[in-house]
Parts: structure tokens; sequence; C-alpha cells
């Protein structure tokens, strides 16, 4: 599984959503994003990717898009 | 028998621990098992020694790391770096603190600033990297010292008092929060305890507070140490957002 699939799957399951609801454009606080969810969200990242966000990457993470870019930084290719 | 006190694979983080309390109680969990994680402000050299003191008593790993507890940055830094080695945190004291006694008018700005800097920023940032820590795991064991004076106060110790009602507080709000995530907050207040914290103490103050010590005698820091082992065991698995007193009986 590619890394791509990896962060769609950790969406899926711990926001409890379909896959194809999983893009760009889906944003914190849209759907079941809240902010436990958030920390569910985090928790798993860190779990899958074997990384620790630092707390701005925590708060700055607001979309699947911007996930994306924070785990770039972290040497996540996608 | 294996011992219930068993905390053998478990990784310990005890703030302010190059002495008193805080050393007392990373003796306490390396004699039972625990990797531990040393902190310090004052001397990394101080640290380098009590880390070879560690491993050289007890037989286990043991690792230091100089910084503020209320610096939110280094905190950071430093929890990263536990990740990066241990992958895991299991057991988090939060023991480092300030105290500057001072009556109601004399009390000075930076007093204030670094004792709730130390002693209830630190506890907050601790325990916010050690409980994402913990939660790989979906366990772990948060112990905040607090105090007595937090409690039911203290002429002087207003400051002091503040910064250690609002550990008690952090630790109830805490233990509700992280409860479904198996990692319980607890805080310990001690009483008097014989530290570096009350050797500028008059004698007349000093026997003031020993004659409201109901055992008649100062608590040692081991004392405290004690508590904070039972608190990260598995003997208090269902045990969280309590304050345990280990005071002999004191009144104030």
């Amino acid at each position: 599984m590619d890394n791509i699939e990896k962060l769609k799957n950790i969406f899926v399951e711990s926001l409890e959503i379909k896959p194809n609801t999983v893009n760009d454009e889906l944003s914190y606080g849209s759907a079941s994003w809240d902010s436990i969810a958030h920390l569910a969200l985090v928790a798993s990242i860190e779990m899958e990717f074997d990384i620790m966000l630092s707390s701005d990457d925590v708060i700055d993470m607001s979309s699947f898009k911007k996930a994306k870019e924070i785990l770039g930084k972290h040497g996540i290719q996608f | 028998m294996e011992s219930n006190f068993n905390l053998n694979g478990k990784i310990a983080m005890v703030t302010g621990s190059a002495g008193g309390i805080g050393w007392a109680t990373a003796k306490k969990l390396a004699s039972f098992g625990a990797t531990v994680i040393l902190n310090d402000l004052k001397s990394q050299e101080l640290l380098e020694v009590r880390k070879e003191e560690l491993k050289k008593e007890f037989n286990c790993d043991a690792e230091a790391f100089q910084f503020d507890v209320g610096n939110f940055d280094s905190v950071q830094n430093t929890y990263n770096e536990i990740f990066k080695k241990y992958k895991r945190l299991d057991i988090l004291v939060n023991n480092a603190g300030v105290l500057f006694d001072n009556l109601v008018g004399m009390i000075r700005k930076q007093d204030v600033e670094q004792t709730f800097s130390t002693n209830t920023n630190g506890v907050i940032y601790n325990l916010q990297f050690a409980a994402r820590l913990m939660q790989r795991n979906k366990s772990g064991s948060i112990i905040n010292i607090a105090s007595i004076v937090g409690r039911v106060g203290n002429e002087g110790q207003v400051v002091y008092g503040g910064s250690k009602a609002a550990v008690i507080g952090i630790t109830l709000s805490a233990a509700r929060e992280l409860a479904p995530k198996n990692i319980r907050v607890n805080a310990i207040a001690p009483g008097f305890i014989k530290t570096d914290l009350i050797k500028f103490l008059s004698k007349d103050i000093y026997s003031q507070r020993l004659d409201s010590v109901k055992m008649k005698r100062i608590g040692q820091p081991e004392d405290v140490a004690n508590a904070v082992l039972f608190l990260a065991s598995d003997l208090s698995t269902y045990i969280t957002g309590q304050v345990i007193g280990v005071d002999g009986g004191m009144i104030m």
C-alpha cells in the first residue's frame, strides 16, 4: 500500500467516513472531523508513519491536503 | 512471586530529578525496573552523575535532559528525543518546582512569573506531550506533585499555593479527558518534607511546621517516592483523578 492509500485509510477509519469522501477539500469541521476525532487522527498518523508531529503541526493540520504537506516535512513522500 | 510493583520495560520521565523528592522518585522507579529519564534545569554535569549512579546501582537504562520545564519548545524537543530513542512513555512524574515565600504586599512580579512558569505551565506542557506518547499504547500514568499548600493554603505562600492549587485543577481535568485513553492522572500533595525547599526556614517556623504534623516527624523524600511508585504501578490501574496527601496527618 503506498503512502497516499495509507493516509486515506487513516482518515476513513479515524473519521468513520466513506473512502470516496477523502479528497483535498476534506477539512476540519466537516463531517465527523471534530476535535476528538482530530486527536485520534493525529495519533493514527503518528503511529502509521512512525513520527511525532509538533504542536503547531497538530493545530495546523486542518485539511487532507494540509496533512499531506505536513507529512512531507517529515520526509513522507506522496 | 513477581512484585505487583514491577516496572520492567516501562519508560519513566521524572522532572526536577537531580535532588530531593525527584531524585528519591527516580531511584525508587529504577529500583523496580523502570528506565528513568532524568531532568533538571541547574546542571547537566550533575544530571550526568545522577544518570551514571542510577545505571550503576540498579543496572538499568537511564537518560538525562537539562531543560526548563516552563519552556514549551524545550519540552517539545525533549519529547521528540524520547520518541526517537524509546518510541514510548509509560510514566510521567511532574515534580519540578520552585518556591518563593513572600507576604502579600511584598510579592515580586518575577517571582509570580517564575513560579507559575515552572510549577504550573511546566506541568501542562509535560502532560500534553507525555499524553501524546502514552496514547499510542493506550496506557500511561501521570503523577503530578502538588502540595498540601495547594489544598489548604498557608501564610506567605499565596504564589506557591496558587501554583499548586492549579496543579490539582490540572490533574482533575486531565484525568477526565484522558481516562478514555486509559491514561491515569493523579496528584500527590506532600506536607512537610525534608528537601532543599525548606532549608531556609527559620528555627521557629521549622518548629511550628513540625508541631502541625500529627506523626511528629518530618517526611522524607522516600515517603513521597513510595506513593509515586504505587500510582505508577499496576496496583493502581483503576485510580485516576485523585489527590493523595503524603503529610503524616499534617494540619495547617
